[in-house]
Parts: C-alpha cells; sequence; structure tokens
C-alpha cells in the first residue's frame, strides 16, 4: 500500500466514523467500569506480548468475553486500546490503527448487540447451559460477519483486488478459528461471573497462547525445511553452472501444468518440490563430468544418465515428497520407451514424472546455457508439441500451452548470462530435454 | 519387556497395586454420581484415542490428561458437591485409557504399559492430595478465586511428580543420566504441560459452575492446542528427514562411505545425552553431526574412502570451514555451522558439541574397516591423542557408552 487511494481512506473515515457513533451512548451506560479496564488491559497486555514474542495469534476470546459480560457500548470499547497501541510493521501507520480499531470496534458491538438481544448476558450470569449457547453463537457469527464484509471492503478498495473475488471465501476461512476463540470467551465470561472470578477466567487464556506459541514454532520450522530444501538446491547450481537457477524454473512450470490439469492445492505443491528437485542426483556426478566442455564419451554419458537414480537415493527418505519421489526417478523417461533409467512406456511413467519431463525441457530449450542462446518461448512450445507423442505427454504439453496463454512466462529466477566459452558440440540435436 | 529394570518393575507394580486396589473398592461400593463418571471417562477415552504415537513428543495425550486430572479435582458439580473418592477416580480413569488404549495396542505402537503407570500414578497422586481432605470439607476456608488457586497449585505439584516420574521411567529404560532427563522433562512442562495444568483447573473450575456441558465446550481449544503440536511434530520429523537426506549428499557422490553420517550421529546423540547436554543442544549436534562431511562436496576430488581423520590438520579445518559455509546456506540453525565449521580445531577451543563430533567421527573412521578388535583399538588411539586433538571426557563418555552397547555399532542399512 504505497498510496492509499483516496475511495480507501473515505472507506476507512466512514468505518470510523461508525465505530465512533456506536461508542457514542458510553456515558449514560450502567456498566463495571473495572470490567472494562481489566479486559482491555488484558487485551492490551496480551497483543504486546503476541508482537514481541511473534505469537501467531489474535486475542479474540478477550474481546468476545467482553461481548458476553458487557453492555454492547462497553464491551466495544475494550479492543479500542490494544488496536490503537498495536505494532504496525507497514505505512500508513496511523490509517492502519485507527482502521483495525474501528473494526474491531464494529465487530464487538454487533456481537454484543446480538447477545444481548437474545438474552444472552442472564443466560450467562446464570450459567444457563446449554442454552447459553445459542445467543454465544449468534454473537461469534455476527461478530464475524462483520469482520469479513468490513475486510472485503478494504480488499477491493485499496488493494484493488476485483469485486467478485474480494469476498470469496473470507468468511469460511475465518469462521472455524472465531467458533473456537467464541467458546473459550464463552468459558472465560462464565468463569467470569462464578465465585471464582477473573482469576479462573485468566486461566482460560494460557491453553490458546500455548496452541499459538506452537502455530508460530510450526511456522518457523516450516519455514527453516524449505531454505534446507532450497540448500539441496543451491548444491546442485555450485556443481552445475549451466543450470543457474533451472530447478526453480522447472518446479514452476511444473506447477502451472499442474494447476492446469486441475490437481489439488496439496498436490501441486507436491509437483512444484518435484520440480525443484528433479536434478538433485547430479550431486553424484563427479564435477568434473558436469562442467566438462567437450563431447561426452558413451561413458561419461552414461555416468552422467545415473543421475535420476542418484537423485531418487537422497529423497527417498523424505516422507513428505510422496510422488514427488516418482517423478524425480522418472523425469528421463520417454513415452515410446527410449528414454531412462528403467525405459518405461507411456502410462508406466508416473503422472508427476510427465508433467516434470515437459517442465523440464520447456526450460531448457528457453533458458540461456553457454552453447547456445535461448528459444523464444513459441518457438520452444512448437518443438514440444513435435516431440509429443514420442517423448512426451500430448496432455502435459497441452497443459503447459494453455497455462502458457493465459498466464505468460514470468520465471522468478532469471538465468544469469553465462560469459561465453567457446561453444561445444551439442549434445544430440532434436533431443531437447537431454543434459539437462 | 522380557528383563524389566527394577525401577521400572518397582513403578508398575505400584501403579498396578494401586489400579487393583481401586478397582476393587470401587466394584463393592459401587460408582456414586454416574453420570459425572461416565462423561469424564467418555472425556479421557476420546483424549487417549486422539493420542498421537510419534516417538519425540512429551504429553502424548494432552486432551487425557487434562480431563483425568480435573476429575481426580473436581469438588463441585453444578453447584452441588460431589462423593467421588480417590478409588473411583482411579478405577474410571485406569478404565477409559484402557479402553482408549486398545487401538494403539492393536497397531502394535508406542509403550502403553509405561504411558498407563504414569496416568494411574499421577491421578492417584492429586485424588489423594484433594478428595479425602474435600470430602471431610477441609477446604471450607478456600472460597472463591483462593479456590482456583489451590486447584493449580496441586495441579503444578502433580505435575512436578509426573516430571519426576516419566524421567525415572526413562533413565530405568535407557541407562541415561537421571539429571538431564529429568531437566527436559521440567522444562517441557513450561509448554504443553503448563496447558495441560490450566485445562485441568478450568474443566474442575467450569464443572462446578456449569455442570458437565463444560467439558465438550472446553475440550475444543485443548484439541487445536493439540492439533498444531501434532502439526509441529510432524514438521520437525520432516526436517530431520530432509538434513539426513542432505547428509547423503556426500555419501551418494562417493565422499564417504555409506552410512558414516547417520552412525557418527546416532553415537553423538548417545555421547551428548551421557555428557548431560539439554534436548535442544541435542538436536543442534545431532543435526552437526549428520553434515560434518559435507565441506567435502565443494572438493573436486574425493578424499579416499571419505577419512578426514588422516589428513593434515590444516586441510582439516580447510574442509571443516567449506561445510560450515555450506551448512550456513541451509537455514539451519547457526549453532549448527558452528559446530560444523569448528569441528577440526584442537579441543581446547571447541564448543562441546564440536569436540564430540570430532571424537565420534575419529572413532567411526578408524573403527569401521578394522575387524573385530577394531573399535578396541580405535578407542586406544583416541585415548592417546587426548593430549591435543580429542577432549578426554568425550573419549570416557565414548568408551562408556560403547560399554554399555557391548562395542557394536548399529549395522550399515
Amino acid at each position: 500500500m504505497e498510496a492509499v487511494p483516496a475511495r480507501a481512506r473515505a472507506y476507512v473515515a466512514c468505518t470510523v466514523l461508525c465505530a465512533l457513533f456506536c461508542l457514542l451512548p458510553l456515558p449514560a451506560v450502567p456498566t463495571s467500569w473495572r470490567a472494562v479496564a481489566l479486559l482491555a488491559v488484558l487485551y492490551a497486555g496480551c497483543e504486546q506480548a503476541a508482537a514481541r514474542w511473534r505469537f501467531a495469534g489474535t486475542f479474540y476470546p478477550v474481546l468476545l468475553a467482553g461481548a458476553f459480560l458487557l453492555p454492547p457500548p462497553a464491551a466495544a470499547l475494550v479492543g479500542l486500546p490494544g488496536a490503537l497501541l498495536s505494532r504496525v510493521d507497514q505505512r500508513p501507520r496511523r490509517l492502519r490503527r485507527s482502521w483495525r480499531a474501528a473494526q474491531l470496534v464494529l465487530g464487538v458491538w454487533a456481537a454484543g448487540r446480538v447477545h444481548w438481544a437474545l438474552g444472552g448476558r442472564d443466560a450467562v450470569a446464570g450459567s444457563d447451559f446449554p442454552y447459553a449457547l445459542v445467543p454465544a453463537g449468534a454473537a461469534v457469527l455476527a461478530f464475524c460477519l462483520v469482520l469479513t464484509a468490513l475486510d472485503g471492503g478494504i480488499r477491493a478498495l485499496a488493494e484493488r483486488v476485483p469485486v467478485r473475488r474480494a469476498w470469496r471465501g473470507l468468511f469460511v476461512r475465518s469462521l472455524a478459528p472465531v467458533v473456537v476463540h467464541g467458546l473459550a470467551g464463552l468459558m472465560m465470561a462464565v468463569l467470569w461471573r462464578s465465585p471464582y472470578g477473573p482469576v479462573a477466567a485468566l486461566l482460560v487464556l494460557l491453553p490458546m497462547c500455548v496452541s499459538w506459541w506452537v502455530f508460530t514454532q510450526y511456522h518457523r520450522e516450516r519455514a527453516a525445511h524449505q531454505a534446507t530444501i532450497r540448500a539441496l538446491v543451491q548444491a546442485v547450481d555450485i556443481k552445475d553452472e549451466y543450470t543457474r537457477g533451472h530447478s526453480e524454473r522447472v518446479g514452476q512450470a511444473s506447477m502451472m501444468i499442474a494447476r492446469e490439469l486441475g490437481m489439488d492445492d496439496e498436490r501441486v505443491e507436491v509437483l512444484r518440490f518435484a520440480g525443484i528437485l528433479h536434478d538433485v542426483g547430479k550431486l553424484g556426478v563427479p564435477t568434473r563430468l558436469l562442467r566438462k566442455d567437450g563431447p561426452l564419451t558413451p561413458e561419461e554419458r552414461r555416468v552422467i544418465e545415473l543421475h535420476p537414480e542418484y537423485g531418487h537415493e537422497m529423497v527417498r527418505g523424505i516422507g513428505f515428497l510422496g510422488e514427488a519421489r516418482a517423478a524425480v526417478l522418472h523425469h528421463h523417461e520417454r513415452l515410446d520407451g527410449s528414454g531412462y533409467p528403467y525405459g518405461l512406456r507411456g502410462s508406466q511413467i508416473p503422472q508427476a514424472a510427465r508433467v516434470v519431463a515437459v517442465a523440464d525441457a520447456f526450460d531448457a530449450m528457453t533458458s540461456t546455457r553457454c552453447y547456445r542462446r535461448a528459444r523464444p518461448v513459441p518457438l520452444a512450445l512448437e518443438e514440444l508439441e513435435r516431440c509429443a507423442g514420442a517423448q512426451f505427454d500430448p496432455q502435459m504439453v497441452a497443459a503447459l500451452v494453455q497455462a502458457l496463454d493465459r498466464c505468460g512466462w514470468h520465471p522468478a529466477v532469471t538465468a544469469e548470462e553465462q560469459p561465453h566459452i567457446p561453444a561445444p558440440a551439442v549434445p544430440v540435436a532434436g533431443r531437447p530435454g537431454v543434459g539437462s | 519387556m522380557s528383563a524389566r529394570p527394577p525401577l521400572t518393575l518397582l513403578i508398575h507394580v505400584c501403579a498396578a497395586v494401586l489400579a487393583a486396589v481401586s478397582l476393587a473398592v470401587t466394584h463393592r461400593t459401587g460408582l456414586v454420581e454416574r453420570p459425572t463418571a461416565l462423561a469424564f471417562g467418555l472425556l479421557v477415552t476420546v483424549g487417549e484415542l486422539t493420542r498421537w504415537t510419534g516417538a519425540r513428543v512429551r504429553e502424548a495425550a494432552p486432551l487425557g490428561a487434562a480431563g483425568a486430572m480435573s476429575y481426580a479435582l473436581l469438588g463441585e458439580d453444578a453447584g452441588r458437591p460431589t462423593h467421588h473418592g480417590v478409588t473411583q477416580v482411579v478405577a474410571v480413569v485406569l478404565a477409559a485409557a484402557l479402553i482408549g488404549s486398545v487401538p494403539h495396542i492393536a497397531r502394535g505402537r508406542g509403550p502403553v504399559l509405561d504411558h498407563l503407570a504414569r496416568r494411574v500414578l499421577t491421578v492417584g497422586f492429586a485424588a489423594v492430595c484433594f478428595q479425602p481432605l474435600y470430602n471431610r470439607g477441609a477446604f471450607g476456608e478456600w472460597r472463591g478465586p483462593a479456590y482456583a488457586l489451590l486447584l493449580l497449585a496441586l495441579l503444578a505439584l502433580t505435575a512436578l511428580c509426573d516430571a519426576v516420574l516419566a524421567a525415572a521411567l526413562a533413565h530405568s529404560r535407557t541407562r541415561w543420566p537421571f539429571g538431564p532427563l529429568l531437566r527436559d522433562e521440567l522444562h517441557a512442562l513450561l509448554g504443553i504441560g503448563s496447558a495441560v495444568c490450566a485445562t485441568g483447573a478450568v474443566m474442575a473450575l467450569a464443572v462446578a459452575v456449569v455442570g458437565l456441558w463444560a467439558l465438550p465446550v472446553f475440550s475444543l481449544p485443548l484439541l487445536l492446542t493439540q492439533l498444531s503440536f501434532r502439526r509441529y511434530a510432524a514438521v520437525r520429523t520432516t526436517y530431520r528427514q530432509t538434513i539426513t537426506s542432505l547428509a547423503r549428499a556426500t555419501e551418494i557422490a562417493g565422499y564417504t562411505p555409506t552410512g558414516h553420517a547417520r552412525r557418527v550421529a546416532a553415537l553423538s546423540r548417545a555421547v551428548g545425552r551421557d555428557l548431560g547436554l539439554t534436548r535442544p543442544e541435542l538436536t543442534v549436534l545431532e543435526y552437526a553431526a549428520l553434515m560434518h562431511d559435507i565441506g567435502q562436496l565443494s572438493l573436486v576430488d574425493p578424499v579416499p574412502a571419505g577419512a578426514t581423520a588422516v589428513l593434515p590438520a590444516a586441510e582439516q579445518r580447510r574442509i571443516a570451514l567449506l561445510g560450515g559455509a555450506v551448512v550456513r546456506q541451509t537455514g539451519v540453525d547457526s549453532a549448527v555451522a558452528v559446530v560444523v565449521e569448528r569441528q577440526a580445531d584442537p579441543y581446547r577451543e571447541q564448543p562441546l558439541a564440536a569436540r564430540i563430533v570430532r571424537a565420534v567421527n575419529a572413532y567411526e573412521e578408524k573403527s569401521r574397516d578394522a575387524g573385530p578388535g577394531g573399535p578396541l583399538t580405535a578407542l586406544e588411539e583416541l585415548r592417546l591423542a587426548t593430549a591435543g586433538d580429542y577432549a578426554p571426557e568425550v573419549v570416557e563418555s565414548l568408551a562408556r557408552v560403547l560399554a554399555r552397547d557391548c562395542l557394536t555399532l548399529p549395522a550399515a542399512g
């Protein structure tokens, strides 16, 4: 958000006005100011602590407990200090803070209003279960609705997401976590009102905090894990300087083909890994051979052709890669059975391997190698279509053509220009996939 | 479990006696307040059923533990005092845990007996601390917030007791030193342990206020915690697999013999444990041991048989520095890179983990092709070199670990 559009500013201003309107009857509301202050301090403190220790949580249970305990305007006040003091990393900070505060005020106010109207307050005070679940459920629904409605609006206006897509999936995605937060909030409210008091209510937050902490650890570990996979690939790049960035691009092309084939997200991700890791076995090929300038002798070629097996040997212990492991082993098989290592034919070749083979050949042709310049994308596609049936699966080639038609080819990593080396003999012409 | 160590046997016998007495007494007197007993039994069963069976988790069934604790500390149900005693608590929890363990036993996973013994003893402890006093009205003075704090204190005490028990069982099973095991257990209390304690207390209080409806309402957030722990454990496992694969790169490239990195890692971990390293330190040690040869990937020609321990010191250091550079790129904790980088330094300048990797690596290289007398000769050579290259305390610890395993190493896979 470098320059915030004027209409987005207007939208935020409107939201803030609505929020102020909700808070207007505050002086006349009979409420326990001690409870309001305690909850507000709790919320602000939790948010600060979460920002400092990089938790992944939002403390909706506190806000919702407020909505279940206090009159709507007083409950809406609970989130205000926390949101105004919260840490914002991106500019414009003031605008973002006031947006966040107004959004929370409106959400909590709506939740409190619904809860109040359904008589939830007495149900909480008298711990009238299971009836207390009804107003609480309705309140949680209202809270979630208001938040996602406002979020969709800002997405459409400030981030210029098309109006059709701005709201898509927002509500469904946020409902499940908010419901869990709502249950915790209800428990907090009930215990707060019980003889055991706020101390017991605080205990409810502890398991939630632990869960957020673990969630953060999970993300940290996952990032480290992906960095490690990247390192495997970089290790190949160090040995084989011809193909710098090749692995990432093949990963991207495989992902595009998989999407085009309508695979689910998990499989698409696995295929991306398959593309990234397809040449990892080159770690096992002597560096001298990979860097050799002249034509390869048949024996040297045989050694290089071992790399799919080496690669499979390396990645077979990594459970989550699933079918990507088969793709690493078989990405040099050809449909007519003349490929290696096993000479599989047609549908014997795993689907993932057929995807990666096309992606691999495509990138090999469209990137500059020291022995030739890159071919333009349409020429490369023509070549792929020519070889479809004999070498490549026509379905995959067609999917790649369609995907490129729609999105174009914007490789994230561009090949570095290699210093010009006297051109050695090109490996067998007309076999675009070989040697990449 | 043919030959059970005496301490494990003692704990199992205690648990069995407690369980038998509780079942007998409950059978004779019958259950009081059946619906409550049934509801808590159901909760514990569900908790046990959703127990995960991964090897490296501390509290495998947080929901089951929290449910059992809250039943042990339950004093009121929707405002009416309850009357169940210690024996009923133990009997209900035991029955529920047994039912919940059936699928796990059927699939032949996990040391179920240790788990059950721990559950029975800790629940018994909590119930003994609370129920007789409560039923006699001794907590009459403790009203309101003070009562909540009392429950929390009791739970903390129980958690401590459980940590000691877990450490004792692990100690007697593995013969690793007791102190570090207990420290690890106590450290883990801060994580999932605190969540279990808090949930146990909240459930007991919430049932006291709203009745049994509190159980489903509140087990959902804890299930969430359990889920995120499981995902965390899963990603840790994958990460470990990836590191192991990265370590195999040198083997496939022909720089080191097959299985070398894995054997050095396993032996280093054992030595680290013997020397009392903490759990995070052990992880760093293991990763460093797995990747200690990775610098050889940068060499254009392999070292003969990957045996770096016989190279000149300057060359060893160069390879170590190259390895450190590769590890730094991998996004692994930078402590691992430090260990890899310093593995060839004289031991007086090394961190402990690097000393371990160096000594274990040298032992592995010297002993692997030396035939039946190899291990003893290798150990002797290491002992003679303790003046400069290898740390004496590490070599001694290595000797202890090897003696425990009868001087055999896990065979190459």
